[in-house]
């Protein structure tokens, strides 16, 4: 973990996974275990919904989070009931950090009647306010104002609360990642930034779309601290994610985290993947899968043995199993709800019920 | 009874909603000194955290608004001027207008997004256009446009106790000049319910917002030829009062529909539309538009005036469909 501070104008990139942190945060043995089920949730939930796709079980567009599942996992694990967040396109593996159902989940990918949004919404849309979880987001940059008035909310009414924007490295170059942490960073409100630089904004690399090598840089120009952090190393997104929600939480507001992690897969289901080598790819699945990385931290702290997360995977993949048997004898909406849900207490014209 | 302007009634509704309901507040430009008066005073009385004055930042804004609705309360957004909504086009149309339907329902959303259209007080450009057409397309937004600072205080505590993301256009010229009796008393306007500003047999002439007055002017005139034209106000276009306006052209079998848009796709095209497929059989002439002639707003007062419909534009308009 580096921190950015407005004194330097440049700043050294992330530790990297070669030495993942040991600090425990003060976690529990069962609140870690829990936080790796939440991470094997999150790759086995993709790695099926990839198959289906590819079997053509499930269609739209379908972003993968595989290999970023440590900084969402770090980052939710930061969090407290009542507490929000905004996410991406990329948006399943926020969902799960958040505690969201894999069967309503999948069942929403399917466009099936059981599903959170009862098929309306799809891959980038799925929601939950009742977890807390506003939103995925077919526009990119467009959750950080709206996360930054979830953070204007808790601050207007003193709800304790605190909001988390996810986001990535090419949101940080979009007009509402200005206008969004400057007004958050001007009143001081609850909430934290986290960009989740997976390298690649679609087909673009961030050092082609970026002039700067960090983007947690920018923070400089708002007065807020620029944290980096090793997407890989779920303790170390932890650590740095609960330092920042407990400063905006006592009121000293938003912190910019820049997550390094890197997408093993394309940008979405189909991506020819003509902007890199096989090798790059390959190379970050043997040094930075923070699954692996994990469970090396898991048995090195004497939290857990192989044969203990051998045990996981097997729960974890009889879970997702079941989603999609759900989502499979789930049945397509009625025809009848294409015209519902445009207003609240008012027909599809606007009118009054 | 108070005779009040349009600002003053403005400012009285939003006074009396915020006083009544602590979920609300408002946000904007310059809210706190209020250039055109509609928040004056507000800020003394509610203080920070409930008139929050922001940065020039209208994508902040608009996102703002529907992160704070979605943790439960009932924000009111100022856009200084219309135009400057397309600054934050994403936020509206993107988010606040599909949020609760991609969610399947879920989300409940009541915002209210406060702004300034029209042209005539030489702001050339980019600070007149009125755009109610553009988001009029956009399925989950209410589009209220009053003409009466009466109307003006109870559409707006209405759009303030809506559920839905409503777009309230306010009119630039009618803040000061358009005055009327306003009561201090909490009543609402209910949406979609148009107004019959005057009634005749004759012509039916549709006005939006401050081309009610142009209508009704035109209307006195035409009484001096012996014409009587009805003036229908909707005051909301989404939701649209159509049997109102239906039962007018039925009556009157002509129309005339005056607004300070463009012509080319404003909303009297829609009104045409609507208004041929429910009473095409009791036309006996083509519907006719006055609107702005598809020009941007010229600086120059002269060529400004000439841009805006006037009431012999429409009065001329009404006597070519009565021949």
């Amino acid at each position: 973990m580096v921190t950015v501070s407005p004194s330097q104008h440049s700043v050294a990139s992330g530790s990297g996974a070669a030495s993942p942190s040991l600090d425990r945060h003060g976690l529990s043995d069962s609140q870690l275990i829990d936080m790796y089920r939440t991470m094997l949730r999150i790759r086995r939930f993709e790695e099926r919904v990839k198959e289906l796709f590819l079997e053509a079980r499930l269609y739209g567009s379908v972003h993968l989070y595989i290999g970023e599942e440590g900084v969402a996992t770090g980052a939710c694990s930061a969090l407290r009931e009542g507490d929000v967040i905004s996410s991406t396109h990329r948006g399943h593996g926020h969902c799960i950090a958040m505690g969201l159902d894999l069967a309503p989940m999948m069942a929403e990918l399917m466009g099936k009647a059981t599903g959170y949004n009862h098929g309306k919404g799809g891959s980038m849309h799925i929601a939950s306010l009742d977890h807390g979880m506003l939103g995925a987001n077919g526009i990119v940059g467009a959750g950080i104002p709206i996360s930054t008035g979830a953070a204007l909310g808790f601050w207007v009414t003193g709800r304790p609360n605190v909001a988390l924007c996810f986001f990535g490295d090419g949101a940080a170059n979009e007009g509402a990642f200005h206008e969004g942490i400057n007004f958050a960073a001007g009143l001081k409100l609850p909430v934290v930034f986290i960009c989740e630089n997976n390298g690649y904004a679609q087909f673009q690399s961030v050092q082609q779309d970026t002039p700067i090598p960090d983007i947690a840089t920018r923070s400089i120009s708002y007065g807020i601290p620029g944290v980096i952090v090793e997407g890989s190393d779920i303790l170390a997104m932890f650590g740095a994610v609960r330092t920042a929600v407990d400063r905006a939480r006592a009121g000293e507001g938003p912190t910019l985290i820049e997550a390094k992690t890197y997408r093993f897969e394309g940008h979405f289901l189909g991506d020819p993947e003509p902007y890199r080598t096989r090798e790059e790819v390959a190379h970050a699945r043997a040094t930075r899968d923070p699954l692996k990385v994990f469970s090396a931290q898991l048995q090195q702290l004497g939290v857990a043995t192989t044969d203990d997360l051998a045990r996981i995977d097997r729960q974890v993949r009889d879970e997702v199993e079941r989603s999609v048997e759900f989502g499979e004898a789930s049945p397509e909406p009625s025809e009848d709800i294409l015209l519902t849900d445009i207003y609240t207490g008012a027909d599809s014209h606007g009118r009054t019920l | 009874m108070a005779v009040l302007s349009v600002s003053q009634a403005l400012n009285m509704a939003l006074r009396e909603e915020m006083g009544r309901d602590d979920r609300v507040f408002m946000i904007g430009e310059d809210i706190k000194d209020s250039t055109y008066g509609v928040t004056r005073g507000l800020w003394d009385e509610f203080g920070p955290k409930r008139v929050i004055g922001t940065p020039i930042s209208e994508i902040a804004i608009a996102g703002a608004v529907l992160g704070a609705a979605s943790v439960g309360l009932r924000p009111v957004a100022e856009f200084m001027y219309m135009t400057f909504m397309m600054c934050a086009m994403d936020q509206v149309v993107n988010q606040a207008a599909k949020s609760k339907y991609m969610f399947g329902g879920k989300a409940v959303l009541p915002i209210v997004y406060r702004t300034m259209a029209g042209a005539g007080r030489a702001n050339a450009a980019q600070h007149t256009q009125s755009l109610e057409a553009w988001f009029a397309h956009v399925p989950g937004l209410k589009i209220v446009m009053p003409s009466t600072a009466y109307d003006a205080k109870g559409l707006l505590k209405t759009s303030i106790r809506d559920d839905n993301p409503v777009i309230f256009i306010e009119n630039k010229v009618q803040y000061a000049t358009t005055k009327d009796e306003v009561p201090d008393t909490d009543y609402t306007v209910p949406f979609g319910v148009a107004s019959v500003r005057r009634t005749g047999k004759d012509v039916t002439i549709i006005g939006l917002q401050r081309m009610v007055e142009i209508a009704l002017e035109a209307a006195d005139h035409l009484a001096e030829e012996g014409i009587e034209a009805e003036v229908i106000d909707p005051r909301t276009i989404v939701p649209l009062d159509l049997d109102t306006i239906i039962k007018s052209v039925k009556k009157t079998h002509r129309v005339v529909i005056v607004h300070e848009a463009h012509e080319r796709v404003g909303f009297g095209a829609e009104l045409v539309a609507q208004i041929v497929q429910h009473a095409f059989d009791y036309l006996d002439a083509p519907p006719a538009r006055v609107a702005n002639p598809n020009v941007p707003t010229p600086f120059n007062r002269i060529l400004e005036n000439l841009s805006i419909p006037s009431a012999a534009q429409v009065a001329q308009a009404v006597r070519g469909l009565m021949r």
